[in-house]
């Protein structure tokens, strides 16, 4: 077995592992087997990146069997320059959530491990698959757990929001799905990606398949107009819940606009760029004032996080190298960031078990260590320089106003919202003298609580001074892909 | 003079045959309030047919037996095979809960599953037109006498009723139908009907007249719209061990069937029947996801989805013959076999938790009747999310490479019609989803409202295990089945 399998699997084996043996009666044992598979299953991720090579757009680590043999369909994977953060960075942030449920999660904690696990093996594998078949079917699956965490471990209005996440993603996906078996016909019986790449599509067929994976990666974003559920399940979500959706479920859909709309439908990604770019604007600029009035912590996070992955789309739809590079450095940023920042309002739920910004004030009079490190998320949020969330949203806009000012104009302007609507919140919630006596009671983070929010601050600050191993891994991938983009594949 | 070929080809049923006296006759001397010793025999004996079938399968040979009455083909001895493990799971899954309602009183739970399964391999072997009618009329009459086995239950009865006055319209629908094409083609003999009305000598009318009454016969045995009234009323009313011998095997007899007619019979009028099942199909797909949204009762719930189910399977049997060119019939007809025997593999594993939870006095077929079943039991729980998610078509459930191979069926038709069917069809999965989703609410998200544990004797719980995992399992490994059915439908359409 070689090692994406081992990305994949190991952590799929130590959930089903915890499903079938775990008890609440033992739940110490559970969260302890859970952190070892959590851990192992990261630690088994790190030869990607020390056997990476840097100079070559080729799949690496590619592994291949036939899977379904009548349908041509290939257990066929494999990692390039722009996948490769995404499986470490899953991987990473499953330890993290892992750490994060210990305490919080009391009931049926083997499920909830379990589920943790689970998707995150289901995630790596949508990273790497290199068969539309089985990209889909990995894709599919993570509704499945999430659905459950959302719903068993949620809030008062969880059953709302899992089945709102469950069929709002489904309708997506299966519009993808029709896309895939049209996509298997035209290319002669073959779900291979790399095939597909080179298939010449007529203009036609280019459009309606544009706008099939539009539907299933738009909806998964979130995009502006149909990012309206996240709102909803973030509310409802359990921390863990939140922090995974933000972090890599909403990149599923970011990636699969560089994996499948982009090289698949290139005339047609280029012929509809206007529409992309337009819907992003609308989401940095318009949402980012939407999060401003929000009253509720993890509604206006939630809001911040469609803004952010407005910058993604924009940087992807531009065409340029520093602008799709830009887009995935945001995506890896706003990876660790938004997790954070659910996170760190994880913690003051968990004490005070309410959402609103009203509850609080003077969190830093009581909280001191705490106040700091959501004083360094925030200014990763706002994209301050010097951390995770600057280097992105930066080249971003770099591109942008190269491709034409005015875009790049209402990009900027965006970032100044960002700043706006984070720091009041922190005004709000962190500043000022103490407001009630729930904050006057409140507890600082104790070693667990450290060690989750540490781990975090360590790449969001590494990120941002030093960003080259990032970019360095990308770099030959993407110029690959904008290359193949700028090829009309029309017959 | 019938040669020994001829009766090599209908071992399987012979055993059957056989068996089912032996062990009617055996059951007037046991004792036992739950029949065991009936009930191991009926199993070991299924196990040997099972067997056979499946060894014959294996050997992939096509014999025509008795002057071209009957045939022992690829396709036949795995869905035989199929249908025989099938009515094994069942009893399995039934026993338990027929003891306690008082149906055990007498052997007839068992030998009329037995002659049931003789009806079905009847049905699934016939190449004659009155082969086929005696064989569907052995599975109704012992499916009727089954559905009423609770004597003093009003709502069985009253189901058995309704399913007997509908089953005999039914009957003589294809009968007519069946004497139709008769009197068209002179023959009873579905070869010689095939050549025949290949010829292009028979006036096109008389077929399609006749090919209506078939079609809809056919419609009225595997419940889709607008023949579908039965469906709920049956499922619902019926004792669930019986809803299940109705529910699960006999499918794959009626899918056997409708190949043999349609395809080996009157394949050269496949243009009329497409359409016709094309109607059937979006009607039912229509009309089963809807209605199943308003269920509270989660077998009429299971019942609904059954006819939006089959619409799934006729969009795989529509898609065979492309303007006139049979290249894609392989590719459609296993999609549709394969759709077909993972539907059943997943309705014995959903109605096997239902029965596993109805006790004495207590029938636990409301969708509430499920709340917080993952508290009470883990295992059984998972099962049944496994089934509804299989069925809702979600991977990596075995139920999604059903959708997968039906869908891409319809689309490497490259017709634009088939394309908007196609679409049409997830999109009645998508509304399918908040069914099935809704179910795996109740069993996770609410609170249970009982803390009683659930408990189930060895083989029940052995056999819902292992039928669980072979619905993820498949789903992760499909392709071992795939291939079976594609061989199969190949080797049937060669001769």
């Amino acid at each position: 077995m070689s090692l994406l399998s081992l990305a994949i699997w190991t952590p799929i084996l130590f959930g089903v592992v915890l499903l079938a043996l775990g008890r609440d009666e033992q739940a110490g044992a559970v969260r302890w087997l859970a952190l070892v598979g959590a851990v192992v299953s990261f630690l088994v991720t790190l030869p990607l990146y020390g056997g990476f090579k840097l100079d070559t757009a080729a799949m690496q680590f590619v592994e291949k069997s036939v899977w379904i043999e009548r349908f041509n369909v290939n257990y066929h994977l494999g990692v390039d320059g722009i996948s490769l953060w995404f499986v470490l960075l899953t991987a990473f942030i499953n330890v993290v959530v892992v750490i994060a449920g210990w305490e919080v999660i009391t009931r049926r904690v083997n499920q909830y491990m379990g589920a943790f696990l689970i998707l995150s093996g289901l995630m790596i594998g949508v990273f790497c698959a290199l068969d539309g078949m089985l990209f889909y079917v990995f894709f599919e699956a993570t509704l499945i757990p999430m659905y459950l965490i959302i719903g068993i471990w949620g809030g008062p209005n969880k059953i709302y929001a899992a089945f709102k996440f469950f069929l709002y993603t489904l309708l997506g996906s299966l519009l993808m799905l029709v896309a895939l078996i049209f996509l298997y016909t035209k290319s002669g019986g073959s779900f291979d990606l790399a095939t597909w790449h080179k298939l010449p599509l007529s203009g036609t067929a280019q459009t309606l398949l544009f706008f099939s994976f539009f539907a299933a990666f738009a909806v998964k974003v979130p995009m502006w107009p149909v990012h309206t559920w996240l709102p909803d399940v973030h509310v409802e979500a359990p921390t863990g819940g939140s922090a995974v959706l933000a972090a890599i479920m909403l990149k599923l859909g970011a990636y699969g606009f560089l994996r499948f709309s982009m090289p698949i439908a290139p005339d047609a990604s280029r012929e509809w760029a206007w529409l992309i770019i337009a819907l992003s604007l609308i989401a940095v600029i318009y949402v980012g004032l939407v999060a401003m009035v929000q009253r509720d912590m993890k509604k206006l996070v939630a809001y911040s996080s469609v803004a952010h992955m407005g910058f993604v789309t924009l940087g992807f739809f531009i065409f340029s190298d520093i602008g799709v590079s830009g887009g995935i450095v945001q995506m890896i940023a706003h990876g660790f960031v938004s997790a954070a920042m659910f996170l760190s309002i994880g913690v003051l739920y968990d004490r005070v078990h309410s959402r609103e910004i009203a509850s609080y004030g003077g969190v830093v009079n009581t909280m001191p260590k705490f106040t700091a490190f959501a004083l360094l998320f925030a200014m990763a949020n706002c994209g301050l320089p010097g951390t995770a969330g600057f280097v992105g949203e930066w080249m971003v806009i770099l591109g942008a106003v190269k491709f034409n000012f005015w875009i790049g104009f209402g990009a900027a302007t965006a970032l100044i919202f960002g700043a706006a609507y984070t720091l009041w919140m922190f005004k709000r919630v962190y500043l000022g003298p103490v407001a009630n006596d729930h904050v006057r009671a409140l507890k600082d983070i104790n070693a667990r609580e450290f060690l989750t929010l540490g781990l975090l601050a360590v790449p969001v600050l590494y990120m941002g001074i030093y960003p080259k191993p990032f970019t360095d891994v990308m770099n030959v991938s993407v110029a690959e892909l904008l290359k193949h983009v700028a090829l009309s594949k029309l017959n | 003079m019938i040669d020994k070929a001829s009766w090599i080809a209908v071992y399987p049923e012979i055993v059957l045959l056989v068996m089912a006296c032996v062990i009617a006759m055996t059951d007037l001397f046991v004792k036992n309030p739950r029949r065991t010793s009936t009930y191991v025999l009926t199993l070991l004996s299924l196990g040997v047919v099972a067997l056979l079938n499946g060894l014959y399968a294996q050997g992939g040979q096509t014999i025509y037996a008795f002057g071209n009455m009957v045939v022992s083909d690829s396709m036949g001895n795995w869905l035989k095979c199929f249908a025989t493990i099938a009515v094994m799971v069942t009893l399995v899954y039934g026993r338990p809960y027929a003891a306690d309602r008082d149906m055990l009183r007498g052997g007839e739970l068992f030998t009329l599953a037995m002659f049931s399964l003789l009806g079905m391999s009847v049905m699934i072997s016939g190449n004659n037109f009155l082969v086929i009618y005696l064989g569907l009329e052995l599975l109704t009459l012992s499916s009727y006498a089954l559905v009423a086995l609770r004597r003093d239950n009003a709502t069985a009865t009253e189901a058995a009723m309704k399913y007997f006055v509908l089953g005999a319209m039914a009957s003589g629908f294809l009968l007519y139908g069946l004497s139709m094409m008769y009197g068209a083609t002179g023959s009873l003999d579905v070869n010689a009907v095939f050549k025949a009305i290949a010829s292009g000598q028979i006036k096109h009318q008389v077929l399609v007249f006749g090919l209506v009454f078939v079609v809809a016969g056919l419609a009225f045995k595997l419940g889709v719209v607008p023949f579908h009234m039965w469906i709920p009323d049956v499922y619902q009313g019926a004792p669930t061990a019986v809803t299940l011998l109705v529910a699960g095997a006999p499918k794959l007899a009626a899918f056997a069937i409708i190949i043999r007619l349609l395809v080996e019979g009157f394949l050269p009028l496949a243009f009329d029947w497409q359409q016709m099942l094309a109607v059937l199909a979006i009607a039912s797909l229509l009309l089963g996801n809807l209605a199943a949204i308003a269920q509270t009762n989660l077998k009429r719930m299971l019942a609904y989805s059954t006819i939006s189910q089959m619409g799934f399977v006729l969009l795989g049997l529509m898609a065979g013959v492309v303007n006139g060119n049979t290249l894609s019939a392989a590719n459609a007809y296993s999609s549709a076999m394969f759709y077909m025997v993972t539907y059943v593999l997943t309705t014995l594993a959903s109605f096997g938790v239902i029965l596993l939870l109805a006790r004495e006095g207590f029938e636990s077929e409301e969708i509430a009747d499920f709340a917080g079943l993952n508290q009470r039991s883990p295992l059984y729980a998972g099962v049944m999310a496994v089934c509804m998610f299989s069925l809702a078509g979600i991977p990596p459930m075995v139920g999604f490479y059903a959708k997968l191979s039906v869908l891409q069926a319809l689309i490497s038709s490259g017709q634009g019609v088939h394309i908007a069917l196609a679409v049409f069809a997830v999109m009645m999965s998508l509304i399918g989803a908040f069914y099935y989703l809704r179910v795996v609410k109740v069993m996770y998200f609410d609170e249970p409202i009982t803390a009683t544990t659930v408990s189930a004797p060895l083989d029940v719980r052995a056999v819902l295990s292992v039928n669980g995992a072979l619905v993820l399992l498949l789903g992760v490994v499909p392709g071992g089945l795939m291939s079976l059915c594609a061989n199969a439908i190949v080797q049937m359409l060669k001769t």
